[in-house]
Order: structure tokens, then sequence, then C-alpha cells
């Protein structure tokens, strides 16, 4: 496909000699910005703190002492951390899943009264940000209306936020908007219910958006910090995030960065995994997000 | 499509009025039926909205003008919580601090990933790769991030003066000074969100037709006309997306102030929304804290509003 620079000023010497130049140059440059402090951060974990300190730095770990990342993981409670992050991420997929992806399809294919002024509200929200509603926010959490339960330190209190995503119903929405109507109407008159037609029918054929939203809820809670901090404040109930940022002040360096490689791992490895899928969710993120 | 489906939402109404009445009766008993369906679907997502946005959202308003302790019922002060905060010496530096991040991550944050990805866009090889490694440091928790960092500015053995050691030139304090502490804190922000951009100007730019380059080159158009005259255009719409996306978010900034500086030294570093948490989690101030947020949030819903109809404007 033609870009920019026109195939034939690359074919030229002068051309090939810049272009290889810029490629030299990014990829150098891309490594040194992006890869770099993670290569550095791994063999940081493998150094004594005798060697942390030491000026100048090595740059290959004088030992390979993998007895740090399991110091970290023992001293840090790593193992309960992960455990919790993952039940948060888990159930909050799932009720996000339940949540929105019912409500997505009320709106698009049983079009109730009112359903416009819904859809409105929920994507009003995506006009105020999250961090300007922390403190009520929280205060809901904390004594939740009519019901008067505390959520604090449940795994609720992450969940049900959560499943409130404005983007994720509109996303949704808009690919189920896409399934053609015949294809509804044949299982209506078939007799199926609204039920079995999203179970049979909307969901096998809306795979590839479920998918990205999927994706997108786990990271999201995952990744998140000030909700966890606030509303898992007891120790044994932390996020592996908000775990490591507390204990962080405590522990020696070396344990502290061995901790940070191990938190980073699972959303590295679903990156790895899921590139394309969360590269598509974020073209579609940035156009409404 | 609009025919059809009024066809279908309305069946065709037939024949004399006796016989349209009990039809009519069943059509409305349908309509009754398919709506408690659509609700009973719906109910999940709107209790969820419910408490945990709708309601905030007017809760955030009650909580500014009142003082509360959460025990006895809310008394009403007024103006008074915007009055405190605002004779605060935190506040005016907060503000400042919080546009001069979003400034400056407007300048770095905003304008570098054009830039690569319009480098990105020309490169024939290693593409996978470099998609790859510029959205590493997005999928990495910011926590982690934000502490990878920390140890990075360290200011004896941390890997930045480290390295400007290695080409002789004198260490920075990093955090520790009121001159280089917000700029370390944009530094931080801005490795973690590079990549995000990047990847969504690199789509657009794919959608740029290759005609429009060919008949600008062949008018003669040199390769800095080119940008200025083909691509800067037909992304327009898209930077301005980004740029009041960017805004919106680098005004809530939040966890670096907090992990990294505690918004000192100085008040150098305290943002709106760390103030925020502070007033209400330091200093048990929920109102205080309140009357902040909402006044972040009147300023972000401004730029919020313009980016969803802009957003909306991209999308056709």
């Amino acid at each position: 496909m033609r870009t920019l620079v026109s195939p034939q000023s690359l074919r030229t010497p002068r051309g090939r000699i810049v272009y290889w130049t810029i490629l030299t140059l990014t990829v150098v440059g891309f490594t040194g910005a992006f890869v770099f402090p993670l290569y550095w951060m791994v063999t940081g974990a493998l150094k004594s703190p005798d060697e942390l300190a030491q000026i100048p730095p090595s740059f290959f770990p004088k030992t390979f002492d993998f007895q740090v990342y399991a110091d970290a993981w023992e001293q840090l409670q790593l193992g309960v951390f992960l455990k919790n992050t993952a039940l948060y991420a888990g159930g909050a997929w799932l009720f996000t899943l339940a949540v929105d992806v019912t409500a997505a399809y009320a709106l698009s294919k049983l079009r109730p009264v009112l359903g416009k002024l819904v859809l409105g509200a929920m994507l009003a929200t995506l006009m105020i940000p999250p961090m300007v509603l922390l403190l009520p926010t929280y205060l809901v959490a904390k004594d939740l209306p009519i019901l008067h339960l505390d959520l604090l330190n449940t795994p609720w209190a992450i969940w049900l936020p959560a499943a409130a995503n404005g983007f994720f119903v509109f996303l949704l929405k808009r690919f189920f908007d896409s399934i053609p109507k015949e294809l509804l109407e044949a299982a209506e008159i078939d007799g199926a219910t609204p039920m079995r037609i999203l179970w049979s029918i909307v969901l096998p054929v809306s795979r590839p958006i479920i998918g990205v939203v999927s994706i997108l809820s786990v990271v999201t809670v995952w990744k998140d910090f000030v909700w966890p901090l606030l509303v898992l404040p007891e120790t044994s109930k932390m996020s592996i995030s908000v775990g490591i940022a507390s204990l962080s002040a405590q522990m020696p360096q070396n344990v502290l960065i061995a901790s940070l490689v191990i938190a980073s791992l699972p959303t590295i490895l679903v990156f790895f995994v899921f590139q394309r899928s969360i590269m598509a969710g974020l073209t579609a993120g940035s156009l409404k997000g | 499509m609009t025919v059809t489906e009024e066809r279908v939402r309305r069946p065709p109404t037939r024949g004399t009025t006796d016989r349209r009445s009990p039809r009519k009766r069943g059509a409305l008993q349908r309509a009754v039926g398919r709506n408690l369906t659509a609700y009973g679907f719906l109910c999940g997502a709107l209790i969820c909205f419910a408490l945990f946005s709708w309601y905030p959202m007017f809760r955030e308003i009650v909580l500014s003008f009142q003082q509360n302790n959460f025990v006895d019922p809310g008394r009403w002060v007024g103006f008074d919580n915007f009055r405190t905060v605002i004779a605060d010496p935190a506040f005016a530096a907060a503000w400042l601090n919080t546009a001069a991040f979003s400034g400056l991550a407007l300048v770095i944050g905003y304008a570098v990933p054009f830039v690569l990805a319009v480098v990105l866009n020309e490169l024939k090889h290693a593409k996978a790769y470099l998609r790859f490694v510029v959205y590493l440091p997005v999928m990495l928790p910011p926590a982690v991030a934000v502490l990878l960092f920390k140890w990075f500015y360290d200011p004896g053995a941390g890997l930045f003066n480290q390295a400007l050691d290695a080409v002789h030139l004198p260490p920075l304090s990093w955090l520790d000074s009121t001159s280089t502490a917000l700029v370390s804190l944009v530094i931080v922000s801005t490795w973690m969100n590079l990549g995000t951009g990047t990847l969504i100007y690199l789509a657009a730019l794919q959608s740029i037709p290759g005609e429009l380059y060919e008949s600008a080159e062949l008018d003669g158009a040199g390769l800095f006309k080119r940008v200025r005259h083909v691509t800067i255009p037909q992304t327009k719409l898209i930077l301005l997306v980004m740029l009041l996306l960017q805004i919106v978010a680098t005004m809530q900034v939040f966890i670096e102030p907090y992990l990294l500086t505690g918004g000192g030294p100085e008040n150098a570093t305290v943002t709106v929304a760390y103030l925020m948490y502070q007033y209400a989690f330091n200093f048990g101030d929920f109102g205080g804290g309140s009357a902040l947020g909402l006044m972040l949030m009147i300023v972000l819903m401004v730029f919020s509003a313009i980016y969803l109809r802009v957003s909306r404007e991209a999308e056709r």
C-alpha cells in the first residue's frame, strides 16, 4: 500500500540508506526505551543488595540467584495477592458479561420503551471521569443504599462497579445492531424465548466482540490501583498492585523489584497471547471511550 | 433499514374497527410482555449503573455542600467547603500542577506518538516487533511501572543518574527537587501511556488512501508538505479526539504523586485528584474533598462533552 514515502524513492540508493538508518534507529530506540527498563527490572532483582547499590552498575548480574523471587513470593504474600487479584478480575469479568451483554441485547434487539433514554444515561457516564466520583462511589461501597451493606474488603466492591461500564454496553450494542434481524425473527417464529435467542444465536455470532470486552475488563481490573486501594484496605484482601505498593517501603530493594517482576508477568503474558484482540479493542476504544 | 424496522415493530392493522380491538389488545399485551422481558434483561445493568454511576454523581453534589460525619444526618453548609479548600495554600498549587502536568504530558505525550506512528507506518520491517514493544509498558500495571521508575529515579545508584554519569553529566535530584519533581512524574506517565496513542494513530494512518499521497507528490509536494497537507488533515479528527482524551486522562493524575512523591517537595507535585484524596482520607473531610472533586468534574465534563461529540463525528 502506498504511504507517505513513495516506493520509487525508497528504491534509490539514497532512499535505501535513509530507510535502513531510520529503521535501525527506531528498532534500537524502541528497544532501549521500552524493553531495556524491563530487562533492568528482571536482572535487577537477581542482583544482591550490594550489587544493586554499586556504582557504576553492572549490566549483567554477577549471580543468577533466583532465590530472591522465592523470597519475594513469601515475604510479600504474593500468592495471596495474586489469588485475590485473579478472584477480583475473574468475578468482574463474569459480572461484566452477564450485566452488559444482557443490557446491550435488550437495548439493541428488544427495544423497550425509554430504551434510548437508558442508553443515553449509560453513555453519559462516559463523560464523567471516574476519579472525580471517587469519594461518593467509595461511600456507596461502604454503605450500600437501601440495603446498608458494607462492601469494603469484599469482592463485591470490585465486581459491581466494574459491571457498570457504559463503554462495554455501547460496544456490545453496536455489534448486536449489526446482527441481521431475519436471523432472530426466524428463531422467534420457531418459538424461541429471548433468553434462548441470546444464548444460541446472538452470543455465538458475537464471539469477537465478547472476546474484546472480556480481555479489556480483565486487564482493566487487574491494572486498577486507586479503587482497590480504597475499598480493600485489609492486607489479606489487597490486590497485587496495592499490596506491593503498600508493602514496598519495608522490603529490601531486590525483593521489591522481584515482586514487581512477578506482578507484571500476568498482564504481559495476556498481552503475548491476546495481542490481536487487545489492539482491536484499543482502536475500538479510541473512537468512543 | 428504517422502513423494514417500522414494519416489523408495528404489525400492519387491517380490517374493520370491530375486528381490530381484540387484535389491538393482543398487540398491547405483546408490547407489555416485550417491555417486561427487556427490563428484566436490563435490571442488572440498571442496578449497577444506578449504584455506582448515577447516584454517586448526585451524591457528589450533595456532599460538597454538606458537613458530614456519616453518623448524624449531613448538615448543609452552603459554600463553606469550597471556601475551605480554596483558602488552602495547596489549592492553587494543585491546580497549577495539574495544569502543568497536563500541559507537559501533552507536549510529549501528544506529539511524540504521532511522529512515531508516522515513522512506523513507513517501515516495512520489524513491524510486529515495534508495535508489540511500544505497547508493552501500557500492559504493565501502573503501580508496577511507577514503582519501577521510583527505583530508576533513585538519586544514588538509580539508573537515570548512572546514565547521566556515564556521559559525564551531573546527577539530577529527580523526585527530590521542586524543579524536577513534576517533570519526573510526567516522564513516568508518558512512558506508561505512549503506546496507546501510537497504535491509535497508526490505525488512523493506515486508512489514508494512498492516491492522496501520490497526487500530492505529482503536484510537487515534498515530504513535509505531504505530511502537512495530506497526513494531518486526513487524521484531523483522531488528532482532536486524542487531544481531548489526553486532557481528560492526564488531569485525573493521582497514582504518580501518590506513589512517588506524596505531593512534595513543598507541594510541587500535589495535584487536584491527590488533594481530593488527602482531604477525604487523610483529613477526614469528605465535604472538602467532594468540593474539589466537583470542581474537577465541571472542568473535565466540558472536555468530555466535546470529546464525545468529536468522537461521534470521527466514527462516521
